[in-house]
């Protein structure tokens, strides 16, 4: 692998001062540009803590995160980022919720007024590209949770995000909808190429979308083992129910057990 | 069977009219009913004018006193306006300094909080002294009563932005310019409607306070005059006028919000909205 885009160096990470939590202790990762990561790991293990600081959110206790060949001092403004919660703006229709980013990263923020209608026509093509096509004008609360979500993408995308940060994007939403949104996903990665780095507890969802499973300990968090996954894509979600897919999930969930059981060690 | 079906559906959105009407009709009603118990108690244990006019004196009263009432009534609308425009402005921008800023909200927060607490009747003496009695002193007190519930709500609004969504933001590069802009503000819209209804008729109690002090005009004034002069029922004239006054500025509230933060009620009453997907 060449420069990795993404590089992690013995990250740590403790809240609150001195006597404070510690949620990352000498974290290491790297991540190659273009490539998808899923980070797994028991609750609590720091894996939001990861996102924030790989997005320079919060700098680091100790350790080095370099992002593009560049350190990573303050927030970076390559970066597309996707919660849980959709948190999309309610006095906003989805067209303007999406287009958003636009009116905030540099430096698109300075040519929005001029060049409107050829951002206008993007943010439309992303929105059909995840079949939101007729809902540009429709609020937020009109939609339901799946479709909001979905908005909720488009607006970590609409940029042209060099790196994408979900954080479990879809840990609320149910079965038939998440698996839906896998393929969205699967799709707009293919489209577009984005380097992703994806937290989620859902060992299923990770296998089937990463190039590359990361497992983190139990807090503090590092990284303590990885696992390719060898389908080629695009991945069909049948694929999911084949036993060497299985066999993969179990794996991963093993070592997460034996994760979890060190915590309770740690604990006495 | 389709046609007993229809019916029912027809008699079922009658009933729903029905219900309609009388809530429209309601506060017609109950305030109908509260002028006749008062005449009828009234005539009934036979209370004499000056201690609780009758509805009839009232109206009496304020037919044969409307120039007078108009006029200051006028004025009060006027001073209340000024001083509740001035408590917007003022409101708004302080309660975005304090949302944003937890420096700003740690330095000034207990001094507002102390600020509010002091009586402002107390406080338009001092107002006298420096302004002279009249305009001012009214309008300065409409201010002061009226800002404080501006600034906490809006400053509510603008400090409870969702974390995530912040991180959104700044993860993109945002200053905290920005953030406010886009977020905090548009966000703190319902609070801020909702500091305006309370603050609206705080502020007519205010400049009225103000009037009954210090002034040579306005509905304050009026009633004073009128008390000292045993003129009970047109005190009772200049008390209905202010309350009429507060409930118009209270409407033009309720339809101010109605027409720009209609997304936080989020449309309610259409069922095209219901849809999911």
């Amino acid at each position: 692998m060449t420069e990795p885009f993404v590089h992690i160096d013995r990250v740590s990470m403790r809240y609150g001062g001195v006597e404070g939590t510690l949620a990352l202790r000498d974290a290491s990762l790297a991540v190659g540009e273009g490539e998808f990561v899923a980070v797994v790991g028991p609750s609590g293990c720091g894996k939001s803590t990861l996102m924030r600081l790989v997005t320079g959110l919060w700098p680091p206790t100790e350790g080095t995160v370099v992002v593009n060949g560049r350190e990573v001092t303050g927030p970076l403004s390559i970066a597309g980022m996707a919660f849980q919660n959709p948190t999309l703006l309610p006095w906003r229709r989805i067209l303007p919720n999406v287009m958003l980013p636009l009116e905030v990263v540099r430096p698109h923020r300075g040519q929005l007024r001029a060049q409107r209608a050829q951002y206008e026509r993007k943010a439309r093509d992303l929105l059909k590209m995840v079949g939101l096509e007729g809902f540009e004008d429709r609020y937020p609360w009109q939609l339901s949770g799946g479709m909001q979500q979905r908005a909720s993408l488009c607006r970590a995308l609409v940029h042209d995000p060099r790196l994408l940060m979900l954080d479990e994007p879809f840990g609320a939403l149910d079965v038939f909808t998440r698996e839906d949104l896998w393929d969205v996903l699967q799709s707009v990665w293919m489209a577009k190429k984005p380097t992703v780095i994806l937290v989620t507890h859902d060992l299923k969802e990770a296998v089937y979308l990463a190039d590359r499973v990361l497992i983190m300990s139990a807090r503090p968090g590092r990284i303590i083992a990885e696992r390719r996954v060898p389908y080629p894509r695009p991945r069909r979600l049948d694929q999911t129910y084949e036993a060497e897919f299985q066999a993969i999930v179990h794996e991963l969930r093993d070592r997460i057990a034996e994760a979890r059981k060190g915590e309770t060690a740690d604990a006495r | 069977m389709r046609g007993k079906a229809a019916r029912s559906a027809q008699a079922l959105a009658a009933a729903a009219r029905r219900r309609r009407r009388l809530e429209a009709a309601l506060p017609w009603l109950v305030t109908a009913w509260m002028f006749l118990l008062w005449e009828a108690a009234v005539r009934l244990f036979g209370i004499e004018p000056f201690i609780l006019p009758a509805p009839s004196a009232i109206a009496e009263s304020m037919i044969k006193w409307w120039q007078p009432l108009l006029t200051n009534s006028w004025a009060t609308l006027l001073t209340t306006f000024v001083g509740f425009a001035m408590a917007v402005v003022f409101g708004l921008l302080l309660g975005v300094a304090i949302g944003s800023s937890v420096l700003v909200y740690r330095g000034l927060y207990p001094l507002l909080i102390a600020f509010n607490s002091v009586p402002k009747v107390a406080v338009v003496p001092i107002l006298v002294i420096w302004f002279g009695a009249g305009f001012w002193p009214a309008a300065l007190t409409a201010f002061l009563i009226s800002f404080f519930p501006i600034v906490v709500n809006v400053a509510t609004g603008i400090a409870t932005v969702e974390p995530e969504l912040r991180d959104v933001l700044r993860a993109l590069g945002a200053r905290p310019v920005d953030i406010v802009t886009k977020v905090g503000l548009p966000r703190a819209m319902p609070y801020f409607f909702a500091s305006l209804k309370v603050a609206i008729t705080v502020a007519f109690v205010g400049s009225i306070i103000s009037e009954t002090v210090a002034a040579n005009e306005g509905i304050g004034h009026l009633m004073l005059v009128a008390s000292s002069r045993f003129d009970v029922p047109l005190v009772f004239a200049g008390l209905i006028v202010t309350g009429i006054m507060g409930v118009l500025m209270y409407w033009v509230a309720v339809t101010i919000e109605d027409r720009t933060t209609g997304w936080a009620t989020r449309g309610q009453n259409d069922p095209r909205l219901a849809a999911g997907g």
